[in-house]
C-alpha cells in the first residue's frame, strides 16, 4: 500500500486524560481524547511532553496501543523506577488531566490486516505494546489474515494484556498465541518457561515456507536474538521487521 | 558494556522535522557499501552526544544529529541518495 506523502513538522498537540487502566501493578493504560488527531496505524509510536513550572522540559517515545479509533488515542507506559517521566505518568497523572503528544510516527514497523499475512508477532516485555494495536486491528476486521503471536513475560503478574488476549485467542480461530514466562511461573503453568531460543521459535512461529510477514519487538538484546534466530530458521531478514526499546531514562 | 543500540523507528520523529515527511519506510543507499535500507532498519545510538545512525550492513555512520537549546544540527554522512515520496 502506498502511502501519500503528509508534509511538514509535527505540531504538539494538547489532549486530555479520559481513562486510567492499570494492567500490572507497575504498567498502566492511559487513554487519550486527541482533538484533530490524525488517524493513526497500529505499530506507530508518540512523543509525550512533560513541562515542569519552571519550563524544563521531557519528553519520551511510547508505543500506541489501540487500533485507529477517531481522536482516541492509548498508550501503554511501563515504570521506569528512576526515570523522569513514566513515574509521573503512572504515578501522578489523572483523569481530566491535560498532557502534550504529537504524532503519529512511523511508517516501517506498521501492519493492518490490509497489508495480508500470514504474520509472526514476537514480543518481549512491554514490547507486546505496538504488537497489540495490531492484534486489536484484526480483531475489528473482517478480514481473517492468520497471526500467530509469541509473546515474553518475566511472570504471570508482569504479562500485560493477558485476560484480553486469552479472551481474543479463543473468539479469533486466525489468532494463535503462545507464552513464556522467564523467571516465575504458577503452578498450573502450561506455556514455556525459558527465555526465547530457536527451538521455542520453530515451535511456536510460522515455518519459513509460509514466508511470513514478522514482527519482533522488545529490549535491544531480545530483538537481536529472535531476529538472529528467525534468520537462521531460514526467514528472509527484509520480512522481519525490528523495533527496539532501550534505557531512555523512561 | 551491552550494546544497547536502537533502530531507525526511534528517529521517527526526528526525520518529520527533518525532512517533512514520514521517512522509516523510505530507502536510503549507504555511501560506503551501496547497501539500500529503509531508514526504519537503521541502526541507531542514542546515547553518544546526540543521535547517530549507523548503516545496519557495514556499520558506516549516516546521519549524527545534535540538539541544542535552539538549533538541531545535522550531519549527512554516508549517504549516497535517499528517497522520499513525492
Amino acid at each position: 500500500m502506498e502511502r501519500t506523502a503528509v508534509r511538514g513538522r509535527l505540531n504538539w498537540l494538547v489532549a486530555e486524560v479520559v481513562d486510567l487502566i492499570d494492567e500490572t501493578g507497575t504498567v498502566k493504560s492511559i487513554v487519550l481524547d486527541c482533538p484533530d488527531w490524525p488517524l493513526h496505524l497500529p505499530g506507530q509510536h508518540v512523543d509525550i511532553r512533560l513541562t515542569a513550572e519552571d519550563g524544563y522540559q521531557a519528553q519520551r517515545s511510547y508505543s500506541i496501543a489501540n487500533p485507529p479509533a477517531g481522536e482516541k488515542v492509548v498508550v501503554t507506559v511501563e515504570l521506569v523506577d528512576d526515570g523522569e517521566v513514566s513515574p509521573y505518568l503512572i504515578g501522578e497523572l489523572a483523569v481530566g488531566d491535560q498532557i502534550e503528544l504529537r504524532g503519529p510516527i512511523g511508517g516501517y514497523f506498521v501492519w493492518t490486516p490490509e497489508h495480508g499475512g500470514p504474520v509472526q508477532l514476537v514480543a518481549g516485555g512491554s514490547g507486546l505494546v505496538p504488537l497489540m494495536a495490531m492484534i486489536r486491528a484484526l480483531a475489528e476486521s473482517d478480514r481473517r489474515v492468520p497471526v500467530r503471536l509469541l509473546t515474553s513475560a518475566r511472570s504471570r503478574e508482569t504479562l500485560i494484556y493477558g485476560d484480553e488476549l486469552r479472551r481474543l485467542q479463543s473468539s479469533l480461530d486466525n489468532l494463535e498465541v503462545a507464552y513464556t514466562l522467564t523467571r516465575a511461573q504458577p503452578a498450573d503453568w502450561q506455556g514455556y518457561s525459558r527465555r526465547v531460543d530457536q527451538q521455542m521459535l520453530a515451535e511456536t512461529s510460522w515455518p519459513a515456507t509460509e514466508r511470513p510477514l514478522g514482527f519482533v519487538c522488545g529490549p535491544t538484546g531480545f530483538v537481536e536474538t529472535v531476529a538472529a534466530n528467525l534468520v537462521a530458521l531460514g526467514h528472509d531478514a527484509a520480512r522481519i521487521k525490528t523495533e527496539r526499546f532501550g534505557p531512555s531514562g523512561g | 558494556m551491552t550494546d544497547m543500540h536502537l533502530d531507525g523507528n526511534a528517529l521517527g520523529a526526528l526525520f518529520i522535522d527533518l525532512f517533512g515527511q514520514e521517512m522509516t519506510d523510505q530507502n536510503g543507499c549507504c555511501d560506503a557499501c551501496g547497501a539500500v535500507n529503509p531508514f526504519g532498519r537503521a541502526v541507531v545510538y542514542r546515547d553518544a552526544p546526540g543521535d547517530v545512525m549507523r548503516c545496519p550492513d557495514c556499520g558506516a555512520v549516516l546521519i549524527v544529529a545534535v540538539r541544542t537549546e535552539t538549533r538541531l544540527r545535522v550531519s549527512i554522512q554516508s549517504l549516497r541518495w535517499i528517497e522520499v515520496l513525492e
